[in-house]
């Protein structure tokens, strides 16, 4: 029988290497896979590269991972916020490397990598600071820059349920960049509101196919903080 | 000694743009005073609004009593869906974008060049912590792009110039531009004025503007 709920978000987490990139869902805190974050401070990986589209605000959560200099990088596309006071004091001290990249083109990076596409040609940024380095082609008239996928190690998402299989279902806006990232990783981790019987989600409303998912726990939090 | 004519407030702002939308367009609203332009539609014009987080077909803010807190904008504030409405993931959300789908952006700026560049993620090289979100997305991507802005600075400097001294966040896109003073038109030849607040000259108008501004032909 395939089941890929664990017990424990300790369990969920288990492998997850020193230097290992990961990719972690949500916008704002709306869909943000908190308890895992919560127990990737617990699980003691450091030098981690963080993909992420913001770069986390107070002193929990993704914050809470940075001040502990667990955080080698981050690659985002907004990580000045309200609140966003731990990157800030990082980053000016020269404590943390910023890779900040257009919203558009992280989700695109990510998609490219979930579908085995290596690099891809896009007009955002062209002539722009985010070029920098970055190969030029002129197609269909239009300049272009090249862009490479974004893979992640692991991958943590949330869920708004779940089933045995890892078909996963999101809910309203927190959906965002967690079915993206769930497809671009080798280890994708999904916290989930409710687990589901197999059968019992509808497969019409699947977002995330259980191909994707390696491991599912059980983490019924309650609603994103306002 | 002429009196100077009020320029409009930012809810006025918004309001004159938003009467340029026509029925039946999808428009993404930048942060800020673009935002306000949702509040200022005609409720017999039927416009769908998409927010880069996910959503089309968002709604207005809820009341007090109302939130979801699982429904927010790309500026994390709460609103609503209508009915009609649809979520989706970023990648999907930024393929509308991309995509060439959306009819409109309308986003605020630091500075628009007379050739359509536009300005608006960065306030010098080496920002200590910029932070581009969607905007070169939304620029390159949007059929059509309008900057609501300010006409000048809070310390009176112009914000339409020859060029831009401000990082660039795409170049040659912006092809109108609404500001507390006038509406005007980015073409081949430069700034085209549309029109300007009521008592407000030419030469005052030039003044403030950093590039020259030409009549319509």
């Amino acid at each position: 029988m395939i089941d890929k709920r664990v017990a424990s978000v300790a369990e969920a987490l288990v492998g997850v290497a020193d230097g290992a990139t990961v990719l972690v869902g949500g916008f704002g805190a709306v869909g943000q896979p908190n308890a895992l974050i919560e127990g990737l401070i617990e699980q003691g990986a450091t030098d981690l590269t963080i993909v992420a589209n913001n770069a986390g605000t107070g002193r929990v959560g993704l914050a809470r991972l940075m001040e502990l200099g667990r955080v080698r990088k981050i690659i985002c596309s907004f990580p000045r916020s309200a609140g966003s006071v731990v990157f800030e004091e990082l980053f000016r001290a020269g404590r943390l490397e910023l890779e900040i990249v257009p919203q558009g083109t992280l989700a695109e990076r990510l998609r490219a990598a979930g579908a085995g596409v290596p690099a891809f040609f896009t007009p955002t940024g062209v002539g722009t600071l985010l070029a920098a380095g970055k190969e030029e082609r002129t197609i269909q008239g239009r300049r272009c820059i090249l862009e490479q996928a974004l893979h992640g190690d692991v991958a943590l998402v949330e869920a708004w349920r779940a089933d045995r299989w890892g078909n996963l279902v999101y809910r309203s806006s927190g959906r965002n960049f967690n079915p993206v990232m769930a497809t671009a990783a080798t280890l994708t981790v999904a916290q989930t509101q409710h687990l589901a019987e197999l059968g019992e989600l509808d497969p019409d409303a699947i977002v995330t196919p259980g191909i994707f998912v390696n491991r599912v726990v059980h983490i019924p939090y309650g609603d994103p903080a306002s | 000694m002429t009196q100077t004519p009020a320029p409009l407030s930012r809810p006025q702002m918004a309001a004159r743009l938003a009467r340029d939308i026509p029925q039946g367009w999808y428009v993404n609203l930048g942060i800020g005073i673009p935002t306000m332009v949702a509040d200022h539609m005609a409720p017999d014009r039927e416009v769908i609004f998409h927010s880069e987080n996910g959503l089309l077909g968002m709604g207005p803010a809820p009341a007090a009593d109302a939130i979801d807190p699982w429904l927010i904008n790309a500026g994390k504030q709460h609103v609503t869906l209508l009915p009609g409405g649809s979520y989706f993931h970023q990648a999907d959300s930024f393929a509308i974008i991309r995509g060439g789908h959306l009819d409109l952006c309308v986003l605020g700026a630091f500075e628009v060049a007379q050739n359509g560049d536009v300005a608006n993620w960065a306030t010098s090289a080496n920002d200590s912590a910029p932070a581009v979100g969607g905007a070169m997305d939304l620029s390159a991507g949007a059929r059509n792009l309008w900057v609501l802005m300010e006409h000048t600075t809070k310390d009176g400097q112009p914000k339409l110039v020859t060029t831009c001294s401000y990082p660039l966040t795409a170049l040659g896109v912006v092809s109108r531009v609404y500001t507390n003073l006038a509406v005007i038109d980015v073409t081949p030849r430069g700034f085209v004025l549309v029109e300007k607040i009521d008592g407000l000259s030419l030469e005052s108008l030039a003044a403030r503007t950093g590039a020259p501004i030409h009549l319509p032909a």
